[in-house]
């Protein structure tokens, strides 16, 4: 495999303030890997460094393999970058924009058509980017960012304050790129869009890098409880406890609710039992871990169980 | 070299939307007209050629405002992208940041041009339409005194880039341009000169003089243009300075041009250095 983007026990720390501390990874062609975290985890300082605007403290960056701040232009054309919160002058249209960044990138001016086409934004090409939503200026974002079939793509924070549909629009081009071999490199607060997209999930925290695997293995390795909750009628809290034989876990949430965490093999066993006929509940809600219980797990203490 | 065209050519585009360009030319234009027309009332025709006055005039307008304008559009242009976001975005691309800087510094140096040219141009037009007799030496004055405007403007945007290489946020930047305006239209003129009344000449001598005035580009200007032809300098009352300094057109023109390479060289070296 080749190793579009190498990092070597990379510090960055900006005056006392350690921004990144001694994060290491590697990301071969066609991987999609989501950096996760908080805010201030580290993750767009990660990208920075990436981009070659800014030199680590310590440790080395390598993409395609040369260091990103040399600012060789060959690396920068095989290179798409789309920035959190991506923002345009608004007095240029679209079609301006990407003309010049066509341009930078010593592209084909024809590429213009073809990208806002791919983008959903051929409509609006001609106007102001002053008068675009949110959601068309991110795709606009996008667009420059596919310019010159990148080897390497940066995204920060992709896909908020996008909507639903758009979101599906954006994983199905960074599919097709990751499936022309693109190496994509996204941030992300939100683990449950990265499903299915990311073949592998880097956790951070305050600058470290705390988890690195699949999002199966991630939540395989922290073996993390589903919370499963249960309703009862007016007075039907007291049967179920019988019925779970007065497990001292159990929690009361209300008059009505109660709830258990489960491990995997204890949430298929309850299964089997509430398919039967007597199970003295009127509903029943399954949740998942999410996103702050994996960081919650990976920061060394499990949350609530 | 393609690059820095296409910056230029965006900084141009966006500065006509912006209505940058249209705004300084008709600032421009209209106090050249109003100094043309009520300038010259009151001088009448007394010797000086009509538009002899006129460049003194517009040199003195051109202190005031070019720098103004200059600082205007250049103070913005690091800091404020970088505040934006699309500074970082600009710095993925395959674009040295000197490049970046040069590129800008054509854009708003061809929006200056234009405004100056256009501005002063038709002031010079509508001199020559009211159908007075201008000498060859007028005209060649007052291209010189054109060219030399464009020059200091090249100048603060010069300093303006330097600025916003320099300053934290867009905030700062605007105090510290108008802060640099102030010290070289009005404070250094002002202190140079009570110094002078002060000194009685004991310690200041005449050559000293010279290099306290090219340490202000404005006055390197005023110079380059007030003592242009002796019809001019006398006119402008500047004769007495003129005959003591020493400086040729030559040490002044580098002395401007001085004034824009090395604010850009810093700015360029400043900027490459920042971390985005």
């Amino acid at each position: 495999m080749i190793r579009n983007v190498q990092l070597n026990s990379v510090a960055k720390h900006f005056g006392r303030v350690k921004a990144l501390d001694d994060v290491s990874f590697e990301v071969g062609e066609g991987e999609t890997v989501a950096l996760v975290g908080h805010n201030g985890a580290g993750k767009t300082t990660l990208i920075k460094l990436m981009l070659g605007l800014s030199r680590p403290t310590s440790g080395s960056v390598a993409v395609l393999g040369q260091d990103p701040s040399a600012g060789n232009p060959a690396v920068r054309r095989r290179l798409g970058y789309l920035p959190e919160n991506v923002s345009f002058n608004p007095v240029l249209t679209g079609r301006e924009m990407l003309r010049f960044y066509v341009g930078l990138k010593s592209e084909s001016r024809r590429s213009v058509d073809g990208l806002l086409d791919r983008v959903g934004l051929t409509h609006a090409a001609d106007r102001r980017i002053g008068t675009y939503s949110k959601g068309m200026r991110q795709r606009l974002g996008l667009a420059q960012a596919l310019i010159g079939t990148p080897r390497v793509l940066l995204l920060d924070e992709p896909t908020t304050g996008l909507d639903p549909e758009l979101r599906q629009q954006f994983y199905r081009i960074v599919r097709e790129m990751r499936d022309a071999g693109t190496t994509i490199i996204l941030s992300s607060h939100a683990l449950n869009e990265l499903e299915g997209n990311a073949t592998r999930v880097i956790i951070l925290n305050e600058g470290k890098k705390i988890a690195d695997g699949s999002l199966e293995e991630l939540r395989r390795i922290a073996r993390l409880p589903t919370v499963i909750r249960m309703r009862a009628a007016d007075g039907g809290v007291q049967r179920i406890r019988d019925w779970m034989g007065n497990r001292p876990d159990l929690r009361q949430v209300n008059g009505h609710t109660i709830e258990l965490d489960a491990s995997p093999e204890g949430k298929v066993a309850f299964l089997r039992r509430a398919a039967g006929a007597e199970a003295p509940f009127d509903d029943v809600d399954m949740v998942p871990p999410g996103l702050d219980e994996l960081y919650a797990h990976f920061l060394g203490g499990r949350p609530s169980a | 070299m393609n690059m820095i065209a296409l910056l230029a050519v965006k900084e141009i585009r966006e500065g006509l939307r912006n209505r940058w360009v249209i705004a300084s030319t008709a600032l421009l234009a209209t106090l050249a007209l109003t100094l043309t027309f009520l300038g010259s009332a009151p001088t009448g025709n007394v010797g000086a050629d009509a538009l002899d006055v006129i460049v003194v005039s517009l040199a003195s307008l051109t202190i005031f405002i070019v720098p103004l304008i200059a600082l205007l559009i250049s103070h913005d242009a690091i800091v404020g992208e970088i505040e934006r976001g699309t500074m970082t975005l600009l710095l993925s691309y395959p674009i040295r940041r000197w490049q970046v800087l040069l590129g800008k510094f054509l854009g708003h140096l061809a929006i200056l041009a234009f405004a100056t040219l256009i501005g002063y141009g038709v002031a010079a037009a509508a001199l020559a339409a009211t159908g007075k007799s201008i000498g060859g030496a007028s005209w060649f004055a007052f291209a010189t005194m054109t060219a030399t405007s464009v020059l200091l403007g090249a100048v603060f945007v010069a300093i303006g880039y330097l600025v916003s290489a320099l300053s934290r946020d867009h905030g700062t930047a605007s105090g510290v341009a108008i802060g640099i305006w102030l010290l070289f239209v009005l404070i250094y003129d002002m202190a140079l000169l009570g110094l002078l009344v002060a000194d009685q000449g004991r310690f200041v001598t005449p050559g000293m003089l010279d290099p306290l005035l090219l340490l202000n580009p404005t006055d390197a200007y005023r110079l380059l243009n007030l003592m242009g032809t002796a019809e001019i300098s006398s006119a402008s009352g500047m004769s007495g300075t003129i005959q003591n300094a020493a400086l040729g057109s030559f040490s002044l023109v580098a002395a401007l041009a001085a004034w824009t390479a090395m604010p850009m060289a810093a700015a360029a070296f400043i900027f490459s250095r920042r971390e985005l």
